[in-house]
């Protein structure tokens, strides 16, 4: 039994690692048993600021290199479930629960307009339902129950994307597809966990792990491998698979379009880093080459071809959604170069583009409200009406180019110099290069927003409500790329633990 | 369905013993195949068959929309609840030794009973949710096109 | 050079493979939205045998304890993981379908078509108009 041995008595620092997925979990169902539209938002906003502050907790705990296990059900992995924070999981950790708290008070406004009136309860669950499952699916260290939470939030995602057919119903055939494609992604997922659960006998990463690095691959979990790459490069977006990305994105309501950019698509990233680095060694002659000869190529076509896209975009939401795939390509490239540098780059560029994208986002929506379209044709000369809004959209669009003194910045440098460290200076050249295109795209939301008449400058600047949190993140931008001490350093140590995988793993600061 | 006399007469007598089955699904769970999703499904099998023979209308005089919703809901509380309740007494989430310190395979049943619970009640509930939320959408074909 | 008792002895990865690539094919190439959800399915369950296929034990039968909990040694059992965890996939391959179907009825109420190529003309059509008079509105480039 899981209690024989003498019992100590836990506190409730000791529970961290599942509170800060039961918080929103249990909000969730609370917001329909209550069924009261004005308790709603306050719940969800308190649960996701305790998932912040709790993760703010954790990695402050983990940043040296530590790791805190925690058995669900007092069982010992690896035959119960594993929840395991170390440094790389925590990082991503702040970042979801980070933007999840601050679109909260954003959401008020935006929904006002965006989505019916007896939906808003239910968007509430959604959100934290979604929330819960990208909490759930980094801070958990088993391979199974990464996909349980990783349908959670996908479910919930689809739900969220489809409640924008208030506006166009065309948000509809955009969750449809969404749902296909992420479906399909979900179970090519499983199956490669069940190659590797019929290769090694365990679901724990760690095991699994330690199974592969004493008894070698074989062709088992080599398939496992290419399974599980497919299915997560469906969530993730990588080039050739983005195809749902471009609708979902333009046709959702703003504040999951900012959501979900910022964080969706990361977590799936960091769901790939984990399984390719720690799970399967890099050493691996079979990732080597899949790395190198699939996905360094398949991030350049990104970088360039979904830029090249963006910049013929007559709408700055689908622009936006097609420049997050070129960026999707930088952090790939960061990960295709196998080094710690490299690693650290593209851990780093998965925060700051969060952190820009959700600003950009956030404008857009704050557009949106007030011209109902954010065509650029609708929101030309809104710099004048609406000069705050504008100018966070500007502060983001820099750091989206990588301009000096932006977070933008400092994670393009970073790649730079993983690509120089290795000799591949093309490389280097085609990152400047394809962010050439970004300064146009860029630009032309610049010209529409600042060199053209307002359509009707009667219209009135955002509310505060949207304002504030627009603010936040357009400040940030410039916060982490001036002071980068905080995500170099987090960023390094995550890479660090992902480079080491499991191996440093046997003590658990948690008990 | 009004004049398919034999067809309500059969429903009639067979969701009694529906509803008996998934209670015994339910609470054999411990030591046979069963448990809250078989239960859950089972449960739900009763009212949907109700609702077809009957109507919707009448179905939702016994369990109404709302009533439905809130159940969802209840059930991943109850769930989560017991969950913790373990980690308030000091044990890891979802513990079941909590619930008997001296015993732990007495908790063990305690907790499985609490969970399989919350299991029933939410797999009841969703699955009367799925087929009122297909049921009451207006048809776009009406049934004499068929 | 495998011989027929290597094919026969991995029969259960053959038919998962034909099933899921039957699945996958559905939802690729049928253009009704109810047809493809009808392939994800397909699809989701081979997934499913495959992995009961895995737990299974030669001679082994179901992993249920005697009620006496006097386990005899010489019994062997299959292994239950996977069918637990096939369990919670199923739970969610019936979310999915749900909500794909959920999805497909507000589908066919806004746009009165189930098919796909339907659906994409009036999408394109939209995107004509959007164009026609945004192009207008930002002096006919666009």
């Amino acid at each position: 039994m899981a209690t024989e041995h003498v019992h100590v008595a836990r506190t409730l620092m000791d529970h961290l690692p599942v509170l800060v997925v039961l918080v929103p979990f249990l909000a969730a169902p609370l917001t329909v048993l209550l069924g009261s539209q004005r308790l709603a938002w306050p719940i969800a906003f308190v649960s996701s600021l305790v998932s912040f502050l709790i993760s703010i907790k954790l990695l402050m705990q983990v940043i040296d290199g530590g790791v805190i296990s925690y058995h669900i059900g007092g069982w010992a992995p690896p035959l119960g479930i594993e929840y395991r924070i170390d440094a790389a999981n925590a990082f991503v950790l702040l970042l979801v629960s980070a933007i999840g708290t601050i679109v909260m008070p954003y959401t008020v406004q935006s929904i006002k307009s965006e989505i019916s009136e007896r939906h808003h309860t239910l968007f509430y669950t959604m959100y934290l339902l979604c929330f819960t499952g990208l909490l759930g699916v980094v801070a958990t260290g088993d391979a199974f129950n990464v996909f349980v939470f990783l349908e959670i939030s996908s479910l919930s995602t689809y739900v969220l994307v489809a409640m924008g057919a208030k506006a166009d119903k065309r948000a509809l055939t955009a969750a449809y597809d969404y749902l296909i494609m992420g479906t399909i992604g979900a179970t090519f997922f499983v199956i490669g966990i069940g190659f590797l659960y019929a290769g090694t006998g365990t679901l724990n990463m760690a095991d699994i792990a330690a199974h592969i690095s004493t008894n070698g691959a074989d062709r088992t979990i080599e398939t496992a491998f290419a399974f599980i790459v497919v299915g997560m490069g469906l969530k993730v977006a990588i080039y050739p698979l983005h195809l749902w990305l471009p609708n979902a994105y333009t046709y959702a309501p703003s504040a999951v379009t900012s959501f979900l950019a910022a964080t969706a698509t990361k977590v799936a990233i960091y769901v790939l880093l984990r399984f390719m680095f720690s799970v399967f060694q890099p050493d691996f002659l079979f990732e080597i080459n899949a790395l190198r000869w699939i996905m360094i190529p398949l991030a350049l076509v990104a970088m360039f071809a979904a830029s090249l896209i963006a910049v013929f975009q007559s709408d700055l939401k689908r622009m936006l959604a097609y420049s997050s795939i070129a960026q999707i390509g930088y952090i790939l490239l960061g990960i295709g170069l196998l080094s710690a540098t490299g690693l650290s780059g593209a851990i780093v560029h998965l925060f700051n583009h969060g952190i820009t994208k959700a600003a950009l986002f956030m404008g857009v929506g704050a557009l949106v409200l007030r011209s109902g379209s954010s065509f650029y044709a609708r929101i030309e000369g809104m710099g004048k009406v609406m000069p705050w809004t504008s100018f966070a959209i500007v502060i983001a669009g820099l750091s989206l180019i990588g301009v000096p003194g932006t977070a933008g910045f400092i994670s393009k440098w970073v790649l730079v110099q993983a690509a120089l460290e290795q000799g591949w200076w093309p490389i280097a050249l085609a990152v400047v290069a394809s962010s050439l295109l970004a300064i146009i795209y860029v630009w032309r939301v610049i010209e529409v927003l600042y060199m053209a008449q307002p359509a009707d400058p009667t219209r009135r600047e955002a509310p505060l409500s949207m304002l504030i949190p627009l603010w936040i993140m357009a400040l940030s931008t410039i916060w982490f790329g001036l002071d980068t001490d905080m995500t170099m350093s987090a960023a390094r140590a995550a890479a660090d633990g992902l480079l080491n995988g499991f191996s440093i793993g046997g003590t658990s600061v948690g008990h | 369905m009004r004049h398919h006399l034999i067809l309500r007469v059969v429903t009639k007598l067979l969701i009694g013993p529906i509803i008996l089955f998934a209670l015994y699904v339910q609470f054999h769970g411990d030591f046979s195949p069963g448990g809250g999703f078989q239960a859950g499904v089972i449960m739900a099998v009763a009212f949907i068959l109700y609702g077809i023979v009957f109507g919707l209308e009448a179905v939702q005089h016994v369990f109404p929309s709302w009533l439905v919703h809130k159940l969802m809901a209840l059930g991943v509380l109850i769930f989560a609840g017991t969950g913790v309740a373990s980690l308030f007494l000091g044990y890891d989430f979802l513990d079941y030794g909590a619930f008997s310190p001296h015993h732990p395979s007495h908790g063990q049943h305690w907790g499985i009973l609490a969970v399989e619970f919350g299991v029933l009640v939410t797999v009841t509930g969703v699955m009367v949710a799925i087929y009122y939320a297909f049921a009451m959408r207006r048809p776009a074909i009406s049934d004499e096109e068929w | 050079m495998p011989d027929i008792e290597y094919i026969l002895g991995h029969m259960n990865y053959w038919l998962f493979t034909v099933l899921m690539m039957t699945g996958l094919y559905i939802v690729v190439a049928k253009g009704n939205l109810i047809k493809k959800i009808v392939g994800l399915n397909l699809f989701q369950t081979a997934v499913f045998m495959f992995y009961i296929s895995l737990g299974k034990v030669t001679g082994g039968t179901a992993p249920i304890f005697p009620v006496d909990m006097e386990i005899d040694p010489s019994v062997a059992y299959s292994n239950p993981l996977p069918h637990v965890l096939i369990l919670t996939a199923i739970v969610v391959g019936i979310a999915t379908t749900s909500l794909g179907l959920a999805l497909i009825v507000r589908i066919r109420e806004e746009y009165e078509t189930i098919e796909e190529d339907e659906i994409l003309k009036i999408e394109t059509d939209l995107v004509h108009v959007e164009n026609k008079i945004l192009g207008e509105a930002m002096g006919g480039r666009a």
